[in-house]
């Protein structure tokens, strides 16, 4: 009596099909031209070590990017990730001072970085606050820690075997901080796209109610998103402080900007529900390489500071006008 | 006389849908015309095409003779085309009269707001449609009837010619019902050319001077209401004879599975009791705001109550969220689809398995294979309409996001399932595919409670019957005490003898 039911197919175009009208294949064309346009304008350019040297401009904030990208797709933002970086290396100088040894400063970087999570994690998932709200509070908070534990002073004399984790080298020309970038791309990259704690990511950014009704524990799940931000900016911590030997509580000031144009050049949506972890890999890239060749024809920061701007601002509003016309 | 406002040969098409195909529409001066249709038989986009939210690919729109377009929703508001759809687009936070004017509120001759006209404009505006609302009131105080009468009124003062009421009555509770029919009359004396759409054939039949029938995108039949059957419209809406009746079953009742027991809630519910078996249909009627809704959030763990025990089987369950409600086997289908149920962004396959997705993933990593099988599955035996599985839920029909939204929770295999209007705004199409798949799952032994304001839904589908009133049981019925009467006189707290 009843007809058979109609056959509805999976996919209504192919996984390629959709991947080249991506906003990723807009990012790689980008970061293809900035490439040619470098090695055309210095001849310093293309020097495998030169390039290797560049991407140290950018490993640390992309880490951070990783799992910023996470939480602004779930609808929230963490601003207090460059005063986490502050904490979690002054903690580290401490722990120096203490007479620790590396795996000790590591825990340390690593453990204040999960500490300044979990707070702002109880604020935004337990008290229900906006987090664009608590992050900003602890933003102060967390660099203002930083400022009376060291005033004017610095924490310095690191020991040599730390040196490695920000200027050691795994193999040839790939420092310890690319491959580290690199696996950590990977990880971010399955977590978010293969498995069910991603999926609830973008269930939640897309609509918490209907997420929440749908049995996705919401509060933990944004937790858990904090908590990432928080020991990803430990691990940042423990990066930077090792590169530069020592640390200051002005570390890292203004990364939190960098890191979210990242995350938004990446194409992540600042309303939350949509984005990937390769665009926020090439966003990496891109950023990487422009902050590098402008560094080559000694162009001054200012400059490359207003490129970017007009970069991020015509990547984003380039789609949109197409769309309209 | 000719039609104030007439549309001839409109197409619009979307990625993979031709919504409209060459549809015609004509309204006139002083009559309500009913549009009718199956979701997804083009009433939404006939409405965004008349109000300038779309553009048609193709066709005329001539009002007063004279052939317009409206490239902007505010073209046609200035034309006087004006909307009233069924979730009120207004403003919560500005007051009565500040969501009347919004937009051509009147100047003074400084160009700054003239507040004075604006009071006594919006009061004189509801005055005409026998309100005495407060023009400083804030509109979030306000109940969705009130909303409309503001949205009525603000159709008013743009000296709107065509009012659109898109489903008015779905949120309204009887007695506003019959307000708003008062109000269409008074529309309707002042001459506007209104048209009307719903799916409530009592209503239809009640206010609309005429009809037209869409089907599938595409224009099937007008003319005078007087002059055609409920039968003759149901077989133009759907191309084909629907029986209205509910699906009959065999009533093979079980266990009791859900045992509720002096249930509390501060504020919204007090000294709920009652039990729910295998294999039946518990119906649960009440006016809106009687807390039906409220007691079902609260099983289904959003709400917490403050007093009281759940059993499911013989296990006494506490349920904190709607993850613990989930794995004791209760699931809910919310009314606010919206809101609540859809996540229209999401593709519909990844909709389906969000609660389940602890069974299609293995260790926390997702299948795909395994999550488009089970969302087919499921939309399969719901006999959805989409163009492929990971199509965005939002781009569906209503009635059809609301198959996918039952599809998630039956593809849970649950134990109770909460139906909250489950047919409130689809078509009746798939209002009886939704009451045969009901059926269905009873005499699969799932336990179902249904709460609804449709009296013909809730007596033709329950076993038996719960009434509720301001947040209590006041009656249950079943066998022969099933009847309207019964159950409008217990909800309105009426004495049977009386």
């Amino acid at each position: 009596m009843t007809p058979p039911p109609r056959f509805i197919p999976d996919r209504l175009q192919s996984r390629a099909a959709r991947a080249l009208r991506s906003w990723e294949t807009i990012l790689v064309a980008v970061a293809i031209a900035i490439f040619i346009t470098n090695s055309f304008m210095s001849p310093f350019f293309l020097n495998a070590w030169n390039l290797s040297d560049a991407t140290f401009n950018f490993t640390e904030k992309a880490m951070i990017a990783f799992a910023m990208a996470m939480l602004i797709i779930a609808g929230e933002i963490d601003l207090s990730v460059a005063s986490i970086i502050a904490l979690a290396s002054t903690a580290m100088g401490l722990a120096m001072q203490a007479g620790a040894g590396v795996p000790v400063l590591v825990l340390a970087g690593m453990g204040t970085g999960l500490i300044c999570g979990a707070v702002n994690g109880f604020l935004v998932a337990g008290l229900g606050l906006p987090s664009i709200v608590v992050t900003i509070g602890t933003l102060s908070l967390f660099r203002g820690i930083a400022f009376i534990v060291l005033g004017d002073k610095a924490f310095t004399g690191y020991p040599p075997e730390f040196a490695f984790f920000g200027q050691g080298y795994v193999w040839w020309v790939f420092s310890f901080e690319l491959v580290l970038f690199a696996v950590l791309a990977v990880i971010y990259w399955v977590l978010l796209h293969r498995t069910s704690f991603g999926r609830a990511v973008y269930a939640i950014g897309n609509n918490a109610t209907a997420a929440q009704f749908s049995g996705i524990r919401v509060a933990r799940v944004r937790f858990i998103l904090f908590l990432m931000t928080g020991l990803m900016s430990g691990i940042a911590a423990v990066c930077l402080t090792s590169r530069l030997g020592s640390t200051r509580p002005s570390i890292a000031t203004g990364w939190e900007l960098e890191v979210v144009t990242m995350v938004v050049l990446g194409g992540v949506s600042i309303l939350g529900g949509a984005g990937s972890i390769p665009g926020v890999v090439l966003a990496a890239f891109i950023m990487g390489m422009v902050t590098f060749g402008f560094g080559l024809l000694n162009v001054p920061g200012i400059v490359m500071s207003i490129f970017l701007g007009v970069l991020l601002i015509s990547v984003i509003a380039l789609p949109r006008l197409f769309r309209r016309g | 006389m000719p039609p104030v406002l007439s549309l001839r040969g409109i197409s619009k098409s979307f990625p993979g849908v031709k919504a409209l195909q060459d549809v015609q529409l004509d309204l006139y001066q002083g009559q309500v015309t009913a549009l009718i249709g199956e979701n997804g038989a083009g009433k939404s986009t006939i409405v965004k095409v008349l109000t300038g939210i779309y553009q048609p690919d193709a066709g005329t729109i001539t009002l007063d003779g004279k052939s317009v377009r409206f490239p902007t929703a505010q073209s046609a508001t200035r034309a006087g085309v004006t909307a009233i759809h069924q979730e009120t687009v207004l403003f919560d936070e500005l007051s009565v009269a500040e969501n009347i004017w919004l937009g051509h509120a009147p100047r003074t001759r400084l160009g700054l707001l003239d507040w004075r006209s604006i009071r006594e404009g919006a009061r004189r505006l509801l005055a005409e449609i026998g309100s005495d609302l407060d023009p400083d009131q804030r509109l979030g105080d306000l109940g969705i009837a009130s909303k409309h009468l503001v949205a009525i009124a603000r159709a008013l003062s743009t000296d709107a010619r065509v009012v659109i009421l898109d489903e008015p009555t779905a949120a309204l509770s009887h007695k506003e019902i019959h307000e708003l029919y008062d109000l269409v009359e008074t529309l309707k004396a002042k001459g506007k050319a209104i048209l009307f759409i719903s799916h409530k054939f009592d209503e239809i039949y009640h206010i609309a001077d005429r009809y037209t029938v869409f089907r599938d995108g595409q224009f099937v039949g007008e003319g005078a209401i007087s002059d055609v059957t409920e039968g003759q419209l149901v077989h133009m809406m759907v191309g084909r004879s629907v029986d209205q009746i509910f699906p009959s079953r065999a009533r093979n009742i079980g266990d009791p599975v859900l045992t509720v027991a002096g249930y509390n809630h501060p504020t919204e519910f007090a000294d709920i009791g009652f039990t729910l078996h295998r294999g039946e249909i518990l119906g649960f009627y009440g006016l809106v705001g009687a807390g039906r809704s409220e007691l079902m959030q609260a099983l289904f763990g959003i709400t917490r109550p403050s007093k009281g025990a759940v059993r499911i089987g013989a296990d006494i369950r506490v349920i904190r969220s709607t993850h613990d409600a989930i794995a004791a086997g209760i699931v809910y289908v919310p009314e606010d689809r919206g809101k609540q149920g859809a996540i229209r962004a999401l593709p519909i396959f990844q909709n389906i398995t969000l609660p389940s997705l602890s069974r299609t993933s293995r260790a926390g990593f997702l299948r795909l294979a395994r999550e488009f099988k089970l969302a087919r599955d499921y939309t399969q035996r719901l006999d959805l309409r989409a163009a492929a599985l990971d199509q965005e839920l939002g781009l569906l029909s209503g009635g059809n996001q609301q198959k996918v939204v039952i599809a998630k929770w039956l593809a849970m295999r649950p134990r109770v399932i909460i139906l909250d209007e489950p047919t409130k705004g689809i078509d009746i199409g798939s209002k009886a595919a939704v009451h045969e798949f009901m059926a269905e799952l009873a005499a699969e032994g799932l336990a179902v409670i249904m709460v609804s304001s449709e009296i013909p839904e809730v007596l033709g589908m329950s076993d038996r019957v719960i009434v509720m009133r301001e947040g209590r049981i006041i009656d249950e019925v079943t066998g022969e005490r099933m009847t309207p009467e019964t159950l409008v006189r217990a909800a309105a707290g009426i004495s049977e003898a009386a």
